[in-house]
């Protein structure tokens, strides 16, 4: 009885420290451990609030990268803190007393796609790079996703980063070519195939009888039929593109192979003398 | 009776000339789309080599030891004959394209010059110094140009022969993307500071070694498939499409397939031991709910089960809804760079849907590591002293021959870069430096000045 008693008192208590958390006004972090990887509205604030005290440099992109990882661990030095680059529950009460956040201020200039700091001390306006933003001079800027249209978002809305995780050594495009060579190639066969393809482009970068780049092992003349047929320039679908991210991080279903074909087209002799490695599909793949 | 011969001559010779005109315009098609797929390889070759030679002049920068620097340069200067090469492909002769060219003579000559001297009597003098960092920071400003352009030449798949038209044109009403971007790159004279870019060699898949270590007897089918079903919990009636690999792999595998629900598997087994090689689960991924800590943590627990004890997270990213977690191995406290595992968390509903131990059974062997001859110190001093160095571990990783070494790993920054540099923890040698860059703009909202 007295235990039951404690414990809706304890959760009394919990609650009501709950509630007036929650009815401050400042925007704060949500519960999550922030770490090297994340991204996001956190990843957002907890770049803004190292920069506001001097930690953090580069642009805040929403991204947890290298930088924020050593700006965090320098902050955690100078607080006294463990220095692992987690940013828990500690940290982020340590962040909040100690920095401001201005979400309005970051959003506008986030969404406006501007170039901008937010150290404190200093003048917001000194901060944003002038005559930047919509009024940019690059020219036809007009695809949807585009940061040159400001157009105001809800408050409600979360912050949207304005970069992304990349695989090391490969930029968004490759990825997009290789997922447009995918598509053209193997749409329509089981994922695992098409991961394979994808894997045996990378294969082809590898091996030092294939040119060394994407773009060159995908446009080797007469390497890929997607390719002399032109419906490489298809928009590839969200399978092809994760396909080739699977890839690119290490999967290789094709059995690290440097070809393949079909065996109800396949016309070439020269193709059948390959060892195979394995069926995938109606791909055949061979080294 | 002459009228219908004449009908029928002339009709024949109608769809005689209607199948010569289709068989042309077909021939026509063909050969735009040959025209085409030539000038699309060499642009999106020019936006690499571009990244490539960024990636080579930043790397340089973090260099301390003469040795690497020579061919380093050598690399650089080659690179930027393959750069001008590139740009000599695209129909661009009309355009003003000075200041790329100029920029790829520039540093042709540069690199050049100090590749040829001799470093030890001669080396890079202070100004030397500042003009790689100004062309390093030129590097910069052209690649993003360059990737900003081919962005939108794939969202909007622009064609490059539409350009040579156009120029041959020159219709002042005509507006073509292509034609606008690179006259923004002769205009543009903003530096940009943001730098995205590390080199592929780090991350591909190692060939040369044939998983001469894997231990274990070898399995049949049906204890693959038993392998399988414990695996994934699936039930005794779900039918598993199994294959064993063909002559030509370098290892005997068996793969697996099956689908569930909304689920697609497929798993690769190994002969051998019956070792799960790796494993991929495909379905559609809602909007993430936990995050990337807890989904490591997820990550961390399969090893576990997997009996795969004794590794360390290397590096976690999150791609949109989901999670991907790079581990390798650790032994005394020593990272064994080669034993590397990954595995990828869906972040809708922390399942896990994929995991590869390929590398890990292919490199994996028990290790006697010795103590470095060099202390933390003495290796810290073989180290480009304008790098802060912020944190360092001893790693066990493959010199250019392929061959491990024991290294001092130090992760240092300069500017707004983060380097990761290996030093021999026995000879002192600097074994590789890498600029480590994982976060990229996304081009489609380039940030402007």
């Amino acid at each position: 009885m007295k235990n039951a008693f404690l414990k809706s008192l304890l959760s009394v208590c919990f609650l009501s420290i709950f509630f007036v958390y929650n009815e401050q006004p400042v925007a704060a972090f949500s519960p999550q451990v922030i770490q090297h990887g994340a991204t996001g509205e956190d990843v957002v604030e907890l770049q803004a609030r190292l920069q506001y005290l001097g930690f953090y440099n580069s642009q805040i992109d929403g991204v947890f990268g290298w930088g924020t990882y050593w700006a965090l661990r320098n902050f955690q030095y100078e607080f006294g803190m463990e220095i692992d680059g987690l940013a828990g529950q500690e940290v982020k009460d340590k962040l909040v007393s100690a920095s401001n956040y201005d979400k309005a201020f970051i959003r506008e200039n986030i969404e406006a796609g501007r170039k901008f700091t937010y150290y404190g001390g200093m003048s917001k306006e000194n901060q944003v790079k002038q005559g930047s933003g919509s009024s940019n001079q690059q020219p036809n800027n007009g695809d949807g996703q585009s940061g040159g249209t400001v157009q105001p978002t809800n408050e409600d809305e979360a912050i949207e980063p304005t970069a992304s995780n990349v695989p090391n050594g490969f930029s968004q495009n490759d990825i997009q070519l290789m997922a447009q060579a995918v598509y053209g190639e193997a749409r329509g066969e089981p994922y695992e195939g098409q991961v394979a393809v994808a894997a045996v482009i990378l294969n082809r970068i590898q091996n030092s009888i294939f040119p060394d780049s994407v773009s060159g092992v995908i446009y080797e003349p007469l390497a890929f039929t997607a390719v002399a047929d032109g419906q490489i320039y298809l928009e590839p679908d969200e399978t092809a593109r994760r396909a080739v991210l699977d890839a690119i991080n290490g999967w290789d279903p094709s059995g690290e192979a440097i070809y393949y074909f079909n065996p109800d087209t396949a016309t070439s002799t020269w193709i059948w003398s390959r060892p195979q490695i394995k069926r995938i599909g109606k791909h055949v793949f061979c080294m | 009776m002459i009228k219908w011969i004449a009908i029928a001559i002339l009709s024949i010779g109608l769809a005689g000339t209607a199948y010569w005109g289709f068989q042309q315009s077909n021939q026509r098609e063909t050969l735009l789309i040959q025209n085409e797929n030539n000038y699309q390889r060499a642009f999106h070759d020019l936006t690499y080599h571009l990244d490539l030679l960024y990636g080579k002049i930043g790397t340089t920068l973090a260099l301390n030891t003469n040795e690497q620097l020579s061919p380093q340069m050598l690399e650089i200067w080659q690179l930027t004959s393959r750069a001008q090469t590139d740009v000599n492909q695209l129909p661009l002769v009309l355009l003003p394209f000075s200041k790329t060219e100029g920029f790829l003579s520039e540093i042709g000559d540069f690199t050049y010059d100090v590749a040829v001297r001799n470093l030890d009597d001669e080396p890079l003098s202070q100004e030397e110094t500042e003009k790689l960092n100004g062309l390093y920071e030129a590097a910069d400003e052209i690649r993003q140009e360059l990737r900003t352009i081919q962005h939108e030449v794939m969202g909007k798949q622009l064609r490059w022969v539409d350009v040579e038209l156009a120029l041959t044109d020159m219709d002042p009403e005509s507006e073509n993307f292509i034609v606008d971007g690179f006259t923004t790159i002769e205009d543009s004279a903003s530096n940009f500071t943001e730098t995205h870019f590390q080199n592929l060699s780090a991350t591909l898949p190692q060939q040369h070694e044939r998983f001469s270590f894997l231990t274990g007897s070898d399995v049949s089918e049906v204890e693959a498939i038993d392998i399988i079903r414990k695996q994934f919990d699936l039930n005794e009636d779900l039918a598993i499409d199994l294959q064993k690999s063909g002559e030509g792999a370098q290892l005997q595998t068996y793969s697996g397939s099956f689908t569930h629900d909304d689920h697609h598997g497929y798993v690769e087994i190994s002969e051998k031991g019956g070792h799960i090689l790796s494993y991929m689960i495909n379905r559609d991924f809602q909007e993430a709910a936990i995050s990337l800590n807890d989904a490591q943590k997820k990550a961390e627990q399969l090893l576990e089960e997997q009996g795969l004890d004794q590794f360390i997270i290397m590096q976690a990213s999150q791609f949109e809804q989901v999670g991907l977690f790079q581990f390798v191995g650790n032994q005394d406290d020593i990272w064994i760079y080669p034993d590397k595992i990954m595995v990828k968390v869906a972040l809708d509903t922390g399942e896990i849907v994929g995991f590869s131990a390929a590398d890990f059974y292919r490199n994996h062997r028990d290790r006697e590591l010795s103590q470095p001859e060099l202390s933390l110190e003495e290796a810290e001093e073989k180290v480009n002293q304008s790098l802060t160095i912020e944190d360092y571990h001893l790693a066990i990783v493959e010199d250019n021959e392929g061959n491990e070494v024991l290294t001092y790993a130090f992760f240092g920054t300069l500017n707004h870069d983060t380097y990761r540099i290996f030093i021999d923890a026995n000879t002192g040698y600097e074994v590789v430096v890498e600029l480590l860059q994982d976060v990229e703009n996304n081009w489609g909202n380039r940030l402007t000045d």
